[in-house]
Parts: C-alpha cells; sequence; structure tokens
C-alpha cells in the first residue's frame, strides 16, 4: 500500500496576536513561528501507521520554500520513505485550486493508492485541498476524515467522517482515493532520535513548475479560481456589546444581560 | 531554519521534539507529581524515543549523537515546568551509567547500560555521605574483599533515583587509606540483601524527584560488581563531572527561559493603575536585566560545551557557567513571583515550583562557594610565594 501525504507549513497563531501586513493581503509572519499544519501532522501519522501495519511507501510532499523543509523532515524522522518539495515563484498566490493543481502534478510521478492531506489549514482554512485534488485525479475523495480502515488488500476503505454533534458518517470507496484527515483521528507520535537521524539522510528532491509539466496558465493567480482581495478585521457591530472591567465585575455584567434577555 | 554556532538541523529537530513531548506529555501533570512524584513510564517513553540514550553508541541502543544532544534534552525537558524530571534524566544519562560505558565489561553494558538506556532500568549515582559531598576525598563506605565478592558497610544520602532505583553506580573504598587513593566503583543491584533506603527524604523543591537516604548492612555483591579498576574509582568517577555540570546549567537556563516566558506573559495581560505592569519602568528595566543575563549565561554555557565537546577541560570556565547558570535562574524565578505578587506566592499557581526548584542549582551539583573556590584556585589566587 503506497501512499503520498501533503504537508504544509504554517505559522502558529493559536496564541499570538495576529497583524495584517502592509500589503492588505497577509499577514505579519514576523513575530510568529511555524511549524506543520496541526490537520496535517495526524495525516502524517495516519500515513505512517498504516504503512507499519500493511507495508509500502510513504512519500511526503510539500508546496513551499526551502522554510519547509523542517517540516519535511519530521515527517521523514516519524517514518515517511521520501519526499517532494515544490517551489517555484509561479506558485505564488495559489489558492486552493491552483495548489491541488499542483500536487496532483507532483503525485503523477509516484506509485499510490491513498494521497492523504490534512482537512484544511490553520492558516487560510478553505477546506478545499483534498476536494479539489480528489477531483481533478479523477478518485473518490472524502474530508474530515476521522476513522480509517483498510479492506479488500488495499482495493477499497473505509471511511468515517465526522460531521456536527459527533455524527460520524461512514463510507466506503474504492482505492486510489484522497482522504483529507482531521485531528483526532490518531495520536501523532514523537520523532525518535534515531529517526531524526534517519532523515537527514533522506533525500527531498525539488520540482519546479516545469519540472511538473505545468504551464503558467495553471500556476499561481493565473491558475486559480478565486483571488485574495484583502485581509479587513472584524468591525465591532452594532449588535455587539464589549463589557469593559475586571473579571468580576464584567462577569456580574454578563449574568445581569442573561438574566434580563431571559437566557438563563 | 536559523543555526546558531553550534546546532545542526539534527540538534533542531530534536530539539522540536523533545520541547513537544515535554509541553503536551509531561506538563500537564507538573502539579500532580510535585504531590505524587513522577510516574516510572516518563522513563520508558524517554527510553522509547531515544532520549536516554543520545549520545551513547548506537551498538548498545545509544543513537551515537554528540555532547550537545544532551545539551538540547536537557534544556527542553525543562519546558515540562518541573525541574525533577530533568533532574532525574541527568542522572540517569550523564551521572550513573558513563562509567559503566568506559570502564564497564561487556557483561556490565548489556546488563546495566542497554536496559538504562532503554528506560527499562533506573539507575542511580552513590557518591555523596552525610560527611562528605564535593569532599570526595572524605569518603567513608567501605567495600571489605571477602571470598567470590566484597561486603559493603556504610550510607549515603540525598541520592536521586535513590528510592526507586534498579541499581546503583556506587563509590566505596576499598583500601583503609584516606584521600583519593583507594577507592574503587561497584555496580549494584539495588535489590540485594543490606541495600536499605532508610528514608525517602522530602524537599523544598525538586518534590517530584526521589531522593534517597541508604544504608549498606553488611551488604554482599558479587566480585563481578567492581566497575573498573580497583582502587581507580575517584578518578572513574570525578572524569564525568565536569561535563554534566554543564548539562545542569543547560538545564537551569532552560527553567529560566521558561519562566521569563511565563513573568512576560503574566506582566503583559496584567494591568494595575491602568496599564500592564510590564509598561511600569520599574518592571521593564529589571525583565531587561534577566533577559541579558540568560542569553549571557547561555553564551557562556555553549563555549564551555563546545570546548569539553572539543577535548578541552575547561575546569575554571565550566565552574562560571555552573555558577551563573544556577544564580541566574533563582534570579528569575524570584523576581518571576516578585512580578506576580501575591497570586506568585500562592500554591496554585506554577511560579512556586519554578522558585523551590531552581534554589537547588545553587547548591546540587556542587555549591556556589565550591564553584568560586574552583575558580579561586584555578586563578591561582591560593598560591604561595
Amino acid at each position: 500500500m503506497n501512499m503520498v501525504v501533503c504537508v504544509k507549513r504554517v505559522p502558529d497563531t493559536s496564541e499570538s496576536e495576529v497583524h495584517i501586513d502592509g500589503s492588505g493581503k497577509g499577514i505579519d509572519t514576523s513575530r510568529l513561528s511555524f511549524g506543520i499544519n496541526e490537520c496535517d501532522n495526524y495525516a502524517v501519522e495516519e500515513a505512517i501507521q498504516k504503512k507499519e501495519a500493511l507495508g509500502g511507501n510513504v512519500t511526503v510532499i510539500s508546496l513551499g520554500d526551502k522554510q519547509s523543509d523542517e517540516v519535511i523532515r519530521m515527517a521523514l524522522a516519524k517514518g515517511g520513505d521520501d519526499a517532494i518539495r515544490l517551489e517555484d515563484e509561479a506558485f505564488a498566490g495559489s489558492d486552493a485550486v491552483a495548489v491541488a493543481k499542483a500536487l496532483a502534478a507532483a503525485v503523477k510521478d509516484v506509485e499510490w493508492d491513498i494521497v492523504f492531506t490534512g482537512a484544511l489549514t490553520d492558516d487560510d482554512g478553505y477546506a478545499a485541498v483534498p476536494v479539489a485534488l480528489g477531483e481533478i485525479l479523477g478518485v473518490p475523495f472524502a474530508t474530515y476524515v476521522k476513522k480509517l480502515e483498510v479492506m479488500d488488500d488495499g482495493k477499497k476503505v473505509k471511511v468515517g467522517r465526522e460531521l456536527e454533534g459527533g455524527l460520524m458518517e461512514m463510507v466506503e470507496m474504492t482505492t486510489p482515493c484522497v482522504l483529507g484527515i482531521q485531528t483526532g483521528i490518531n495520536e501523532p507520535r514523537y520523532a525518535s532520535f534515531k529517526g531524526i537521524k534517519q532523515a537527514a539522510r533522506k533525500e527531498i528532491t525539488i520540482k519546479s513548475a516545469s519540472d511538473l509539466g505545468l504551464d503558467a496558465s495553471d500556476c499561481g493567480e493565473a491558475g486559480s479560481w478565486a483571488a485574495l482581495e484583502q485581509f479587513t478585521p472584524p468591525v465591532v457591530g452594532e449588535m455587539a456589546e464589549i463589557l469593559e472591567g475586571e473579571p468580576d465585575e464584567t462577569a456580574g455584567k454578563l449574568a445581569g444581560i442573561l438574566k434580563e434577555k431571559g437566557l438563563v | 531554519m536559523s543555526l546558531s554556532l553550534f546546532f545542526t538541523e539534527e540538534h533542531e529537530m530534536l530539539r522540536r521534539s523533545v520541547r513537544e513531548f515535554a509541553e503536551k506529555e509531561l506538563a500537564p501533570h507538573a502539579e500532580e507529581w510535585d504531590e505524587t512524584g513522577f510516574p516510572d513510564w516518563v522513563f520508558t517513553r524517554l527510553g522509547e524515543l531515544g532520549y536516554l540514550g543520545l549520545h551513547y553508541p548506537e551498538e548498545y541502543g545509544g543513537g551515537g549523537g554528540d555532547y550537545f544532544t544532551n545539551i538540547v534534552l536537557a534544556e527542553e525537558l525543562s519546558r515540562c515546568g518541573s525541574g525533577s524530571v530533568n533532574m532525574a534524566v541527568a542522572v540517569q544519562v550523564g551521572m550513573a551509567t558513563p562509567p559503566v560505558l568506559a570502564f564497564g565489561t561487556e557483561e556490565q553494558k548489556q546488563k546495566y547500560l542497554v536496559p538504562a538506556i532503554k528506560g527499562e532500568k533506573i539507575a542511580c549515582l552513590g557518591i555523596t555521605e552525610p560527611n562528605a559531598g564535593s569532599d570526595v576525598a572524605s569518603l567513608t563506605t567501605f567495600a571489605e574483599k571477602v571470598p567470590g565478592g566484597w561486603k559493603v558497610n556504610g550510607n549515603k544520602i540525598f541520592i536521586t533515583n535513590g528510592v526507586r532505583a534498579h541499581f546503583m553506580t556506587l563509590v566505596a573504598r576499598t583500601e583503609k587509606t584516606k584521600g583519593y587513593k583507594g577507592m574503587s566503583l561497584f555496580l549494584v543491584d539495588t535489590d540485594t540483601p543490606g541495600f536499605v533506603v532508610s528514608r525517602k527524604l522530602d524537599k523544598v523543591g525538586m518534590k517530584a524527584s526521589d531522593t534517597a537516604e541508604i544504608f549498606f548492612e553488611d551488604m554482599v555483591i558479587p566480585d563481578d560488581a567492581l566497575l573498573g579498576d580497583e582502587g581507580r574509582g575517584f578518578y572513574n568517577i570525578m572524569w564525568e563531572l565536569q561535563g554534566e555540570r554543564l548539562i545542569g546549567s543547560a538545564a537551569a537556563i532552560g527553567g529560566a527561559r521558561l519562566c521569563l516566558e511565563q513573568l512576560l506573559e503574566y506582566t503583559k495581560e496584567r494591568e494595575q493603575f491602568g496599564k500592564p505592569l510590564c509598561r511600569n519602568q520599574a518592571i521593564a528595566h529589571r525583565i531587561a536585566d534577566l533577559a541579558t543575563k540568560i542569553e549571557a549565561a547561555e553564551a557562556l554555557n555553549y563555549i564551555c560545551a563546545w570546548k569539553y565537546d572539543n577535548g578541552e577541560y575547561p575546569v575554571k570556565e565550566i565552574s562560571m557557567a555552573k555558577l551563573f547558570a544556577a544564580q541566574v535562574s533563582c534570579e528569575v524565578a524570584d523576581e518571576a513571583m516578585q512580578f506576580m505578587g501575591g497570586y506568585g506566592y500562592m500554591m496554585e499557581y506554577p511560579a512556586q515550583r519554578a522558585w523551590r526548584d531552581s534554589r537547588l542549582m545553587r547548591i546540587g551539583g556542587g555549591t556556589d562557594e565550591i564553584m568560586r573556590e574552583i575558580i579561586a584556585t584555578t586563578m591561582g589566587l591560593y598560591a604561595k610565594g
């Protein structure tokens, strides 16, 4: 069973203030730390667990500059076998569709039964790459995958999709397929020192748009269906009331409002 | 990735992995373990990940890494918020087992080193006695030669991991002499009759780590318990302690960094008299001093580690690094408590644990006074004439 897992290096915005940069189309990342996208971390673990159970090969793919090597190497340290990094100035400004076009071109040269991605990324959060990738490759796909069972010697998979309210939708599909992995499907491992040393010796193949056989019209903004215009901070709406003061004071005010509106 | 003068990409990957492990798997338990002691699974998990044998040869299950891998380990284990874990691991990795690799027979390496690297056997080091700590020459625990082995009598105190250890690397006299000669090393299974843990000692800090007082009462150990040459015990244990002081300093600096992050977060969020605490110059300038001292301590530690790793033996500078790192870690923890005011003094916030844990840094592994004595001596201040 051969697998591809797509990973992205993203800023960690969970505990930092986010500011829009001068261009209005990005955020100021100078004070942010970066790491693997959280869902992708689970996707890596799922691919490695399936490889350990069933044998096969795990190829790690990432679209990004040299700095993305750190998340690729960590995936290799955890058990990935080889890696491809897609780097080209032409990829700048790609939306999910253009990213999926590049990934689809990259997996054409790899033998695979399942392509894993994260269900969504922590930065853009479109949750569209696995869907677009499945469509472009012309294979079945599922997103928000929180359960995965491989059946019939890898010819089929049974997939549990996490829906609202904790409902699990069970779907069977044939391979090859694309799966967008949700957090919580497994417990991602920590890289052992042995794995880290081995990862340092594994090669990361760099591919440009032309290596992938992509035209300029497939890449970046030209290859995208959506164009980012600008970021704006949320505006305080008329219906919003911001409570000022110390916690014990604001808690009292909040309780009063809830009571007044008959909500408690 | 920004690489420093001292660290490679491998080191940085190790750093991220240990940090993630410490923050996710260990830190949530830091408060609870202060009451209960940290569980043995911490050793087995660290062993599984290869973190207990980073610098040991691969043929014994180690990682084949360099000295800086253990610096990284010590710095990042501090992220768990409990100094105890770092201390226990330092004893296991850097104090009790290096003589086994250096002087042990193949059988001894298989019996003790291999399972210690896996985290299956916990190790302790038996040097300190009630009347002899840094003054190792005054040790009195005596191993008397008897047919087929040795009969040991004496006692040890402040033994980290001593309550739960599976084996002890023991320093005992084998000749009725005084001074540095006539001491030998032994590997002792702690279930040997006559090995008695008389007390689990209650400490001010480092409470998640077990510390024992141990008596040897006519404890008979076999001939093959002798580690290295008879009579070379002092020399065979003292060589490693310099390197270990830098590991201790790395742990102290890692703890100070965590403490600084926490006090920064607090002083930015906490508002008094209409503005965040950190915007009071009285506090801001002190934070600037603390950050400066941490940088300086770290730089000195790295330079000493680099020299040590490259075959130098800079005893004076290592003593300076240890002295300074210990003092900085205590100062940062003390100031953090001060900035947090009443909250800092409460047991329900972690500042007090850093304050209590860091205090040992100025005592364990040689006190501040011992460090100053080494520095003064190597500067030639006591030379006559």
